[in-house]
């Protein structure tokens, strides 16, 4: 925290603070100006990212030659100010703001979530009176149910509006307002309503008292009892920093860590209520053998010893060929280079961590890592986006949250999406089409640029293409623009077309000027790439021997043998139907990871327990190339132990060289080293791309749904009764669609893709184009489906 | 495409054409300026007052969200958010009226009517308005309105007289 940042000569003012002379930048107001010196100014309305309220009056200070204490964060400073911030007039008006504050607040403070950590019961020690003047009735308000992660105390409200405005400025949906006036005033939804935003916990943080408390935290410990631990955000390619706070080596809750080149001060809901899947009671604590049928624990050394003798039976009898290994992409940097290191050394080629994906084909000519080209902060500089294939308010919602205040400041963003999703802002030019025809969409957009540059493959599309009016103004937009991008989301890496969607993307920002960035799956998918967890390259881009089967191909031709780390295979993969039959008929499968569902159990051979991310140390590669190591923050459950440790202890059961390492830094260094000056950036030789397998009839729109993005994810009560989670499980068309397809809101249904089929509740959502079901990925409703892109069937029941 | 029914279909012709009227007075892009003039219309076509659907098809209409629309909703006093009488009495309890003697009237009002301030009579007749504050008539006081129209310097007898009047 600097106290003087630049400020320019023309745009500063000489003030003077409690005597002490100081410059501040013309037009900040004075409590800017005092947090910036480490003045303590008392507050409770104010907040350094939302707009100024004014309304506590907590902040009062004394300004010369001003008769009455004014409100610092409503103060602008002015040239020769003598500003006082402990005088009578000042330490008077704040005394007796804090008088009134305490008139209807409750004195509940033992009972109160919020004891301990409380911004009005610290001020309250320093500014309250210790007996209240005060005898007649307190105010009461009842308390609202608004969701599963959000617990009101509205009795302890004192209106300061920060929700208010949290919800409307950043999240960018006004949920919560004030109704009722005087005395009658309360913060609320009005009706009974869920929150509804991916950023509503953050609610919890900027709530000075406790009328806005952690639903799954609730009486579960107190602050004082708490130790906190940095650690990161494992679900998106953010990589948001968190703090965990956890007692007696328990994770009792998650909180944003202040990071003004990721996340700022907020938190996604999924990034701060996952932790609740690690008490889930399916975790795993010990190793696990299946004998006969039957599942023993087991000591870590016979489950890794019977690991190495399967695996070396399925070589010997069947060739290194049958073996297939896939790697969560959000394991950590560590885990991956050792896993990856354990295969190649066994000789397995058949290795990958991107399981969503379905094209491969330009993988030869792909760069080092994908990222997003540019660093998330610079998003919000913006002037035109054109975003393919993404719900990144859902997919990635910091990323979403800055791209929405670069829109928010003027910029023009776009979208080509196969459903429409709902973004706050206003969206400059979308096209809404079904997935078999994004290609053709981007194609006609590609088009408008006369010099668009590609391979043949991207010069057919686009010659094939016919752009109207509405191509030609995302094409315009991105050339006007000064700074402009073109993202690839996760619905277009996860796309049956993805290497001609990013061959088309990369043709218009070459000829637009545009950076081009594409956002992975997981919160490690850059590392994924760099460790060589893939078929065709080892850790650093290193050129491999022979070339393994993807992600997709090695389920498709079964295997005889799988090694799976941190994959729950029905959830995860592009293909959860063609996974089960794959892992079903497999002779051997290791399933290391923090938790063992049902179908693993049926379908694996030795459970190995490691540790999800708040057990182990690791580092996480996120979009931008950022690098972030953190520490373990739990103890380990039972006997589980950190994923590089089992790998490194199996390569050494295999006899392997280079299973040495000490700490996880060690593998961290050596990869770094190795990477030396390997340059990130998307610049993509022209590859092969796959062409477009039409079909009539319905098409499947399979994104993943926010809360379903990872087993963890997966296993959080709280987030998975969320509108969105509940949503989620339903197959959803539009009225017209439902009409021909004979089904109407709240049918059950089955949908059918090959022989692979579902049973869910049909929703009706004009978002939805023509001809599409959208079934989101990664529930447990879509576990037995098939290809998230795809054709499709649906049928009452 | 079928069409999808919108929240501001409840909203009366003569309820738009009074909105649009206002919309007029505001920069374009401020829409939601006009909303008090929108709860208004829609609290005439509805009988007085406002329930939370004509809220929603006042935001549906005004491009803002619910919340917004209840905020101002609930704040002024002139909107009502429940069924009230075919006619709006409202005495002013405030500091002149009552240094006029307006407790007197209004014990009398309650009596004569048999309801409390805030209640509506049987027939549906009269509600009487719960906690009026000052309608800046001080120097006519005690006062009260009847359907926004201003009565002064009132006694029993006027009073009766007035309310008689009322259909």
């Amino acid at each position: 925290m600097s106290a003087h940042p630049e400020i320019p000569a023309a745009d500063a003012v000489n003030i003077e603070i409690d005597g002490q002379a100081c410059q501040a930048r013309k037009g900040a107001m004075i409590i800017e100006v005092t947090d910036a010196l480490g003045i303590s100014v008392p507050r409770f309305c104010y907040h350094k990212k939302l707009s100024v309220a004014a309304n506590c009056r907590m902040c009062m200070v004394e300004v010369e030659k001003v008769p009455k204490p004014l409100p610092a964060c409503a103060t602008p400073v002015a040239d020769g100010m003598k500003i006082f911030t402990k005088s009578d007039i000042a330490t008077g008006g704040q005394k007796a703001v804090m008088e009134f504050l305490l008139i209807n607040h409750p004195l509940d403070c033992p009972i109160c979530d919020q004891g301990g950590e409380c911004e009005l019961q610290d001020l309250a020690l320093g500014y309250g009176g210790d007996v209240s003047r005060f005898s007649e009735k307190k105010r009461v308000v009842e308390d609202k149910n608004i969701g599963s992660l959000i617990a009101t105390d509205m009795t302890r409200c004192i209106h300061c509006t920060r929700c208010i405005r949290m919800l409307r400025e950043v999240a960018g949906k006004m949920e919560l307002g004030a109704t009722g006036r005087g005395e009658n005033m309360k913060i609320g939804t009005y009706i009974e309503k869920s929150l509804e935003s991916e950023l509503s916990g953050n609610v919890i943080d900027v709530c000075p008292v406790g009328a806005l408390t952690s639903r799954p935290y609730r009486y579960k410990a107190r602050a004082w009892e708490l130790q906190q631990a940095a650690t990161l955000a494992p679900h998106d390619c953010v990589g948001s920093n968190l703090f965990a706070h956890t007692r007696r080596g328990e994770v009792m809750r998650m909180v944003p860590r202040e990071n003004e080149q990721i996340n700022e001060v907020w938190l996604s809901d999924r990034d701060r209520f996952s932790y609740e899947g690690l008490s889930s009671d399916d975790r795993l604590s010990t190793p696990m053998v299946k004998v006969d049928g039957e599942w023993q624990s087991v000591d870590w050394e016979t489950a890794l010893q019977t690991s190495v003798e399967g695996i070396r039976a399925v070589i010997a009898a069947h060739g290194a060929d049958q073996m297939g290994v896939l790697v969560s992409p959000s394991a950590t940097v560590e885990e991956m280079l050792l896993t990856q290191a354990l295969a190649r050394g066994a000789g397995i080629n058949n290795i990958d961590h991107r399981l969503r994906q379905s094209d491969f084909s330009d993988q030869e000519t792909a760069p080092p890592c994908p990222t997003l080209g540019q660093a998330i902060e610079a998003l919000e500089d913006i002037n035109a986006a054109l975003l393919v294939g993404s719900n990144v308010r859902k997919d990635q919602p910091i990323i979403g949250h800055r791209l929405r205040k670069a829109a928010v400041a003027g910029a023009q963003v776009m979208f080509i999406n196969p459903v429409d999703y709902e973004f706050l802002f206003d969206v400059h030019a979308k096209a809404i089409v079904p997935p078999s025809q994004m290609v053709a969409t981007l194609a006609a957009v590609a088009a408008c640029f006369p010099d668009a540059a590609g391979s043949d493959a991207v010069k057919a599309a686009v010659a094939a293409a016919s752009p109207d009016e509405s191509h030609r103004a995302m094409a315009q937009s991105l050339k006007d623009a000064d700074k402009a991008t073109v993202l690839l989301g996760n619905v277009a890496t996860a796309h049956p077309q993805f290497s001609l969607l990013k061959a088309l993307a990369a043709a218009i920002a070459a000829a637009s000027g545009a950076v081009l960035g594409v956002m992975t799956d997981g919160a490690n998918g850059a590392g994924g790439w760099l460790t060589g967890v893939l078929p065709h390259r080892g850790p650093a881009g290193s050129a491999v021997e022979t070339a393994g089967l993807d992600a997709c191909a090695m389920l498709a031709e079964p295997r005889k043998g799988y090694l799976l780390f941190g994959v729950e295979a029905a959830c995860d993969c592009a293909n959860p139907a063609q996974a089960a039959k794959a892992l079903d008929a497999a002779d051997f499968v290791v399933c290391a990871g923090a938790f063992a569902s049902e179908a693993m159990k049926s379908q694996a051979d030795v459970l190995l327990p490691v540790a999800p991310f708040t057990g182990t140390s690791g580092t996480y590669i996120n979009t931008e190339g950022r690098w972030q190591s953190f520490a373990g923050v739990a103890s380990p459950t039972g006997d589980s132990r950190p994923g590089w440790k089992v790998m490194r202890v199996l390569g050494n059961q295999f006899g392997l060289d280079g299973f040495e390492q000490q700490s996880s830094e060690e593998i961290r260094d050596a990869l770094q080293q190795q990477l030396g000056a390997v340059s990130l950036d998307n610049c993509q030789a022209a590859g092969a791309v796959a062409q477009a397998a039409m079909s009539d009839g319905l098409e499947r729109i399979g994104d993943v749904a926010i809360n379903a993005v990872d087993a963890l994810v997966r296993r959080a009560p709280a987030l998975q009764l969320t509108p969105d989670a509940v949503v989620s499980e339903r197959v959803q068309l539009n009225a017209g669609q439902a009409e021909k397809s004979g089904v109407r809101e709240g049918y059950t249904v089955t949908v059918t893709q090959g022989d692979a089929s579902a049973t869910m509740d049909v929703g009706i959502s004009e978002r939805v184009p023509d001809g599409c079901l959208w079934i989101q990925s990664g529930t447990q409703a879509a576990a037995t489906l098939g290809a998230a892109f795809g054709p499709v069937s649906i049928e009452r029941v | 495409m079928t069409v999808t029914a919108r929240k501001s279909d409840l909203l009366t012709a003569e309820a738009r054409t009074h909105i649009d009227a206002w919309l007029t007075k505001f920069p374009a892009g401020q829409k939601q300026s006009a909303v008090l003039t929108a709860l208004q219309a829609a609290q005439e076509q509805n009988g007085g007052w406002v329930s939370r659907e004509l809220m929603d098809a006042v935001a549906d209409y005004l491009d803002m969200l619910p919340v917004q629309v209840y905020e101002v909703g609930t704040f002024y006093s002139m909107i009502e958010l429940q069924p009230v009488g075919r006619n709006m009495v409202a005495l002013c309890t405030n500091l002149s009226c009552m240094l006029c003697g307006s407790e007197t009237i209004v014990e009398h009002v309650e009596k004569k009517l048999g309801i409390k301030l805030g209640e509506t009579t049987a027939d549906g007749r009269i509600t009487l308005k719960l906690e009026e504050e000052c309608l800046a008539a001080c120097a006519g006081g005690p006062m009260m309105t009847v359907n926004g129209h201003y009565k002064e310097n009132l006694t029993p007898q006027k009073v009766d007289e007035i309310l008689d009047g009322l259909e």
